[in-house]
C-alpha cells in the first residue's frame, strides 16, 4: 500500500498534535489531579432524606474560607438550605460540592463556572470550585428530567 | 423529443431504494417541523398549541431527524450503490430487503404514534429511570430488527460478487457499506441489550428497578458509533463519488479502505466519553476511552487528505495554477460537488468541536450545554445531511429514470446556500451561549431573573432566526425531492463512481473480516470489561419508573 509522501507528513503531523493533546489530558489528569467529577460513592436514592449529610442540604462552613455544600436534587427542585433557594459564599472560598438526587438523572451546572456534574439516582457527585469572582450565579438543571426540567434552578451570590 | 426512462440500476433494487428514502425525506418534514418549533418556543415569545408538549415535540425531533431519516437514507444509498456495483440483488436477497423495511417502517409508526400520544417523552436518548409507554421500546426494538435484516442481505450481496469473482478486489463502494453495516451491527448489539434486558421487562411491569448507569453505559455503547454510521455513507459519497463528478479519479483505493477498516475498529470503544461527568465511572477508564476517542480522528485525516488531493490533482489538471488557483477549477455550477462540498468544511469545526468535547476535563466546560448541540448541527445535521442532500440529486433521478434538470441544479445550489446561512447562524449561536452555560434540552425559561441566564435569551432569538431559514431550506429540500421523483423529465442521469487513480493491488488482508471484527472486539472488551464489572459491583439499588411529564 503506497502512502503518498506528502500525506506522510500530513498524518505524522495530525497524529502528533494528537498525542501532545492527550498527554496535556493525561498529566493534567494524572499529575495534577484534575479529574472529570467521579464521586463512586453510592447511596439509596429512597432514603436520601434520612442519610447524613444530605438530611441537612445547604452550605456549612468547615474550616477556614472553606465550605461543604450539599445539595439535594429532585424533580424539579434543588434543595440547598434556603427557602428562597439563594445560597451566599464569600468571595475566595474553596466550596466541597456534593449532590445527589431521589428521583430521576439530574444535571448541575453553576453557568459560567466550571461547577457542572451529572447527578444520579444511587450515586453522590462530588466536586471542588473556588469562586474568586465576586457575582450572581444561577444553578441550573442541564439533564432533561421532566416537564418542569428547565424550572429548576438556584441562585449562588458570591459576595466580597 | 420523447426520452426513454433509463435506470441506472434494476428496476426492483430502485423500488427498494426508494422506499427508503422516501419514508427518510417524510421523517425529515416532520423533524425539521418539530426543531422549527423547539427554536420558536424557544424565544420566549411563542408558545405551543393545542397542548403539546416541549420535550414531545424535542422527542419527535430527536428520533426522527437522528434515528429514522439517517438510517432510513443511508441503506437506501447502501442499497443503490451495491445493486449499481456488485449487479442486481438475488431475489431472494431482495425480499430480505423489504422484509427489513417493513419491520423498520412499522417500528418507526408505532413508536411516533406513542410520542404523539405524550406517552413517551423521553427524549430519543430515552434516560431511564424516566420511563415511556413499553410500545416506544418495542418500536424502536423493530427499527434495529428490520435493519439487522436488511443488513443481511447486504453482507450476503458482497459474499456473493466475491464468490463469483474469484481473486478479485470487491467494488470499492459495496466494501465501504459492509463496513458500516457491521459497524452499525456490533453497535446496535448495545442498545439491544439495554432495551430487550432491561427497558421493555422493566415497562411492562414485569421488573420494578432498573440499573440506571448500566443502561445509560449500553446506550452510550450504541450511541457514539452511532455518528460514524451516520458520517461513513458521507464519507462513502466523498471517496467514491465525488471524485467522478469532478471528472477526476479515487486519490487511493486502499488508504479509503484502510481509513474505514480504522473507523470499525475504533468508533465503539469510545463511549465513555459521553459520559465523563457521571459519579459511577473510574476516572481512568475514561481517560483510556479519550485515548481511543482521539484515535478515531486519524482516519479523519486521512479522508481530508485525499479529497483535498483530488480536488487539486484534478484542478491542476484543468490548468490551475498558483498555490490554490485550482480551487477556481472546480465546479461550483454543480450541486452534486457543491452541497457535499459545503459539508466536507463544516466538518473541520466540527471535527475539532468534537477533539474539544471528548477532551477528559475539558468537557466539563461544555457538558449538556447548548454547545453540544450546536456541535451535533454542524456535523451531522451539515456535513451529513448536505451530503445526503448532494446525493438526493442524482441518485433519485438515476434510479427512476429521470434527469437533473439545470433548473433544479440551480435551486439545489439555492437550498444548500440557505441551508449553511441557516445553519451558521444557528449553530454559532448555540456554540457561543453554549459557552456561557446555556443547557441543551430545555424549554425557554428565565430561571431565578438574574441577569446571567436572562442574556441568554437574544442568542435564542438569533437560534429561531437561524431555524427559520433552515426551515424554509427543508421546504424546498422537499420540493425538490418529490419533483424528482415523480416529475422531472424521463431520461438518463449518470450514477457517479469514480474509477482508481492507480492500478496498485489492494492488500487482501482488508478483506480478512473475521480479522477485524477481531481486533474490534478485542478493543471493545479492553476499553468496557473492567469498567462494566465496577459498575455492576458497585451498583447502588436500581431504580423504579417515573413519569415527569
Amino acid at each position: 500500500m503506497h502512502i503518498h509522501k506528502y500525506e506522510k507528513i500530513w498524518l505524522i503531523f495530525g497524529a502528533s498534535t494528537l498525542l501532545i493533546f492527550l498527554i496535556i489530558l493525561g498529566i493534567g489528569a494524572f499529575y495534577f489531579g484534575t479529574q472529570p467529577p467521579s464521586c463512586l460513592v453510592t447511596i439509596d436514592h429512597e432514603k436520601v432524606d434520612s442519610t447524613p449529610p444530605f438530611n441537612e442540604p445547604g452550605l456549612k462552613q468547615i474550616g477556614e474560607n472553606e465550605y461543604q455544600f450539599t445539595i439535594v436534587a429532585s424533580a424539579f427542585n434543588y434543595d440547598v438550605g434556603e427557602k428562597d433557594k439563594i445560597v451566599q459564599i464569600p468571595k475566595g472560598a474553596t466550596v466541597h460540592f456534593q449532590i445527589t438526587t431521589k428521583d430521576v438523572v439530574h444535571g448541575f451546572n453553576i453557568a459560567g463556572t466550571n461547577v457542572n456534574m451529572m447527578v444520579e439516582p444511587g450515586y453522590v457527585s462530588t466536586l471542588t470550585e473556588t469562586f474568586n469572582k465576586a457575582g450572581t450565579y444561577t444553578a441550573i438543571c442541564n439533564e432533561y428530567c421532566g416537564v418542569g426540567h428547565h424550572l429548576m434552578h438556584a441562585t449562588v451570590e458570591v459576595i466580597e | 423529443m420523447i426520452h426513454r426512462p433509463v435506470k441506472a440500476i434494476h428496476v426492483q433494487d430502485g423500488k427498494l431504494s426508494m422506499a427508503y428514502l422516501s419514508t427518510a425525506f417524510i421523517a425529515l418534514f416532520i423533524g425539521a417541523l418539530a426543531g422549527l418549533l423547539q427554536t420558536l418556543v424557544r424565544t420566549g415569545k411563542f408558545n405551543l398549541p393545542f397542548g403539546i408538549g416541549y420535550y414531545q415535540i424535542l422527542t419527535a425531533h430527536g428520533v426522527l431527524l437522528g434515528l429514522v431519516l439517517t438510517t432510513f437514507f443511508i441503506i437506501g444509498f447502501i442499497v443503490a450503490v451495491q445493486s449499481k456495483t456488485c449487479g442486481a440483488y438475488r431475489s431472494k436477497e431482495r425480499i430480505l430487503g423489504w422484509t427489513g423495511f417493513w419491520l423498520m417502517t412499522v417500528g418507526v409508526v408505532i413508536t411516533t404514534v406513542f410520542i404523539l400520544l405524550n406517552e413517551a417523552s423521553v427524549l430519543y436518548t430515552f434516560y431511564a429511570p424516566l420511563q415511556a409507554h413499553p410500545g416506544f421500546y418495542i418500536g424502536l426494538t423493530l427499527v434495529v430488527v428490520g435493519t439487522w435484516v436488511q443488513s443481511a442481505a447486504i453482507f450476503m450481496r458482497h459474499a456473493r460478487w466475491r464468490k463469483e469473482n474469484p481473486n478479485q478486489t470487491t467494488p470499492l463502494l459495496s466494501f465501504m457499506s459492509v463496513v458500516t453495516m457491521i459497524l452499525w451491527f456490533v453497535a446496535t448489539l448495545g442498545v439491544a441489550a439495554t432495551v430487550l434486558i432491561q427497558f421493555i421487562p422493566w415497562s411492562l411491569g414485569i421488573v420494578d428497578r432498573i440499573d440506571v448507569l448500566v443502561s445509560r453505559t449500553l446506550f452510550w455503547y450504541f450511541g457514539h458509533p452511532l455518528v460514524y454510521f451516520w458520517l461513513l455513507p458521507a464519507y462513502m459519497c466523498w471517496y467514491a463519488i465525488v471524485p467522478k463528478i469532478i471528472g477526476g479519479k479515487i486519490f487511493s483505493d486502499s488508504l479509503a479502505r484502510f481509513a474505514f477498516l480504522l473507523f470499525l475498529l475504533f468508533s465503539i470503544p469510545v463511549g465513555f466519553h459521553h459520559q465523563l461527568l457521571e459519579p459511577g465511572i473510574d476516572p481512568f477508564w475514561k481517560y483510556i476511552q479519550v485515548v481511543l476517542t482521539f484515535a478515531v480522528a486519524v482516519p479523519s485525516l486521512m479522508t481530508a487528505f485525499a479529497l483535498f488531493a483530488t480536488f487539486e490533482t484534478r484542478g491542476r489538471e484543468l490548468g490551475g495554477k498558483g498555490l490554490f488557483g485550482w480551487m477556481k477549477k472546480l465546479p461550483w455550477h454543480d450541486v452534486r460537488f457543491v452541497a457535499p462540498f459545503i459539508g466536507m468544511v463544516a466538518f473541520i469545526p466540527g471535527g475539532a468541536g468534537g477533539l474539544i468535547n471528548a477532551s477528559h476535563q475539558l468537557n466539563q466546560v461544555v457538558h449538556n450545554t447548548i454547545y453540544i448541540t450546536g456541535h451535533f448541527h454542524l456535523t451531522v445535521a451539515t456535513t451529513v445531511i448536505l451530503t445526503f442532500f448532494g446525493i438526493t440529486y442524482w441518485l433519485v433521478p438515476s434510479i427512476t429514470g429521470r434527469k437533473l434538470t439545470p433548473t433544479i441544479n440551480k435551486l439545489g445550489i439555492i437550498q444548500a446556500i440557505i441551508w449553511t446561512i441557516g445553519m451558521t447562524i444557528m449553530s454559532g449561536a448555540m456554540h457561543i451561549v453554549g459557552l456561557f452555560g446555556a443547557p441543551r434540552r430545555s424549554s425557554f425559561s428565565t430561571y431565578a431573573n438574574n441577569p446571567d441566564t436572562l442574556a441568554w435569551i437574544p442568542y435564542q432569538i438569533a437560534q429561531a432566526i437561524g431555524g427559520s431559514i433552515l426551515f424554509i431550506g427543508m421546504l424546498l429540500m422537499i420540493g425538490i425531492f418529490i419533483y424528482l421523483a415523480l416529475f422531472a423529465p424521463k431520461g438518463e442521469e449518470e450514477f457517479p463512481i469514480a474509477e482508481n487513480r492507480t492500478n496498485e493491488p489492494v492488500p487482501a488482508v482488508f478483506e480478512n473480516w473475521k480479522l477485524w471484527i477481531g481486533i474490534g472486539l478485542a478493543l471493545i472488551l479492553f476499553a468496557y470489561t473492567i469498567p462494566f464489572i465496577d459498575i455492576l459491583k458497585n451498583a447502588p439499588p436500581g431504580s423504579p419508573g417515573f413519569k415527569l411529564w
